[in-house]
């Protein structure tokens, strides 16, 4: 059985689900999560799970390979897209796309969050991170 | 307050220079400014330097002359230079000196700049699965700045052509070779919807500037330029900007860049509808069609008909980066917006030369915009 690990600890569920924060003190939404408010300035928050559902509000594709570090994705590099996902009342939030063809994204387009295996060790373990996928039409 | 104005401007040429030093570009730089201003470096008495990757900028003096002039380090992303020359003009406004220096140099390395995200306060997982480029926030926000205002891919090559076809007629320019139209199109998509030939890359090179009290200018120069305004902001809440995890909801902020521009605009009493010439921020074709329209030079979508006019061209209504812009001529960050300004007072003195745009310029305009989300305007007269 693959064993997989996320990126990083505190910043999504299995579900999946985003681990956002929320301001005590005036509401703003955030992520990742943050005890510190960009808009009141408040110093205290709650954990808040993000919408995993929203529309892709702008996208673009990584045909090179990024400089590494900070990349520490497989050598063999396959492009990816990239966008700026609305979840609706909470946030805009910048993500991996799982497809990668710009001709099969759409500004506006219903999208779904899933986590994807970005990198795999040398002991076989997956490396998840987030991303969002387009919504299939429902047949 | 006393008004400052430019007497002399040095630029070392922009591009790759092996085994030379930044901070030999940068004392050749200042050499050039001093000689074109009729002064010594003696005579300077104080001034401002910015640098990406020098690490003590203000060593310059060690090969300028050591005469215990105060130099500022300066550093403000891709708005470096705009801080330079904003403090140097500053510190003639409100009379701490009467003669001044804004300086910049840089050599980066060859590829896109790459840095641990933790500099930039962003959290490791960001630049581990690959989202920390700054590629990415200039294809995104032109990808959704054509959807919305109907900006065509045809008018990225445009503009791409125009700059590389001004920096052929730019003996300091790095990229000097003409491109049409359809060899950019033709070129591989980095990130999509920009390609190769639509974006700049870093590489090396040094500006100088040096300013003087209005009423003294007389001394030094028939031809001087006034620094009508120099405004720097930074990114507000809600403002869609470059290395952001995440921003709200909601129709986006304005830019730093309209910020800036207003704040600039205000100062100088000088409206859009008054720049005969202007430098914009172009680190690829797309950052040159937004900032037309944030810095208040046309409607939102209207580049689309003015570019196909040829209105940003040497002969046309708006010349925009006259020089090859950062697409010519490559981003030494700290020198990027010294060189913008030194297009500009050729420009204004009409001593531009075969890039000279025609009648009378009498006011050019300057803007510089980087990471993370900060943005530098100068406005200059006759």
């Amino acid at each position: 059985m693959t064993t997989q690990k996320p990126v990083t600890e505190g910043l999504f569920t299995t579900e999946p689900r985003l681990i956002g924060s929320e301001c005590t003190a005036c509401g703003e939404v955030a992520f990742p999560a943050t005890a510190f408010c960009v808009r009141c300035g408040g110093d205290a928050s709650k954990e808040r799970l993000l919408a995993d559902r929203g529309t892709l509000w702008t996208f673009t594709t990584q045909n090179f390979r990024p400089p590494s570090p900070p990349y520490d994705g497989p050598e063999s590099f396959e492009p990816y897209s990239v966008g700026y996902v609305e979840l609706p009342g909470e946030l805009l939030v910048e993500a991996r796309l799982t497809e990668p063809d710009p001709a099969k994204l759409a500004i506006g387009q219903d999208i779904r969050l899933t986590l994807v295996p970005y990198r795999v060790d040398d002991d076989g373990t997956e490396v998840l991170t987030f991303a969002f996928a387009p919504v299939e039409e429902e047949v | 307050m006393m008004e400052a104005v430019i007497i002399g401007v040095g630029l070392h040429p922009f591009g790759r220079f092996p085994g030379k030093p930044a901070m030999e570009m940068g004392t050749e730089a200042v050499r050039m400014a001093l000689a074109d201003a009729g002064v010594t470096w003696p005579q300077i008495q104080g001034g401002y330097v910015g640098s990406y990757e020098v690490a003590n900028p203000d060593a310059i003096v060690g090969g300028l002359g050591l005469t215990g002039v105060p130099l500022r380090g300066v550093f403000n992303g891709c708005a470096t230079a705009g801080t330079a020359v904003a403090l140097a003009a500053r510190a003639i406004e409100t009379g701490e000196h009467d003669l001044t220096i804004a300086i910049g140099m840089d050599k980066h390395p060859r590829g896109a700049f790459a840095a641990d995200p933790s500099v930039a306060g962003i959290p490791s997982w960001y630049g581990q699965t690959g989202l920390f480029l700054t590629t990415h926030f200039f294809g995104m926000k032109i990808n959704r700045y054509m959807h919305d205002h109907g900006i065509s891919h045809e008018t990225l090559a445009r503009v791409a052509s125009k700059n590389f076809g001004n920096a052929a007629g730019n003996d300091k320019a790095w990229r000097r070779t003409p491109l049409s139209v359809e060899e950019i199109l033709a070129s591989p998509v980095l990130n999509y919807p920009l390609r190769q030939y639509m974006y700049c890359g870093p590489d090396e090179g040094a500006a100088a500037l040096v300013l003087c009290r209005a009423d003294q200018a007389h001394k030094y120069t028939s031809t001087p330029v006034r620094v009508r305004a120099t405004a720097l902001r930074s990114r507000r809440l809600g403002a869609f900007e470059v290395q952001s995890p995440s921003f709200p909801v909601g129709e986006p902020t304005p830019s730093p860049t309209v910020d800036a521009s207003r704040a600039a605009y205000e100062s100088a009493g000088i409206g859009p509808e008054d720049v005969d010439v202007a430098q914009l921020q172009d680190t690829d074709a797309g950052s040159e069609i937004i900032h037309m329209a944030e810095n208040g030079l046309c409607k939102d979508g209207d580049q689309e008909r003015l570019i196909a006019e040829g209105a940003t061209e040497i002969g046309g209504r708006l010349p925009v980066n006259s020089d090859g812009g950062l697409l010519g001529n490559g981003e030494p960050i700290g020198a990027s917006g010294l060189r913008q300004i030194h297009e500009i007072v050729l420009q204004l003195r009409g001593t531009a030369g075969s890039r000279q745009i025609p009648g009378t310029p009498r006011v050019g305009y300057t803007h510089l915009y980087g990471a993370p989300g900060v943005s530098a305007v100068t406005i200059l007269s006759t």
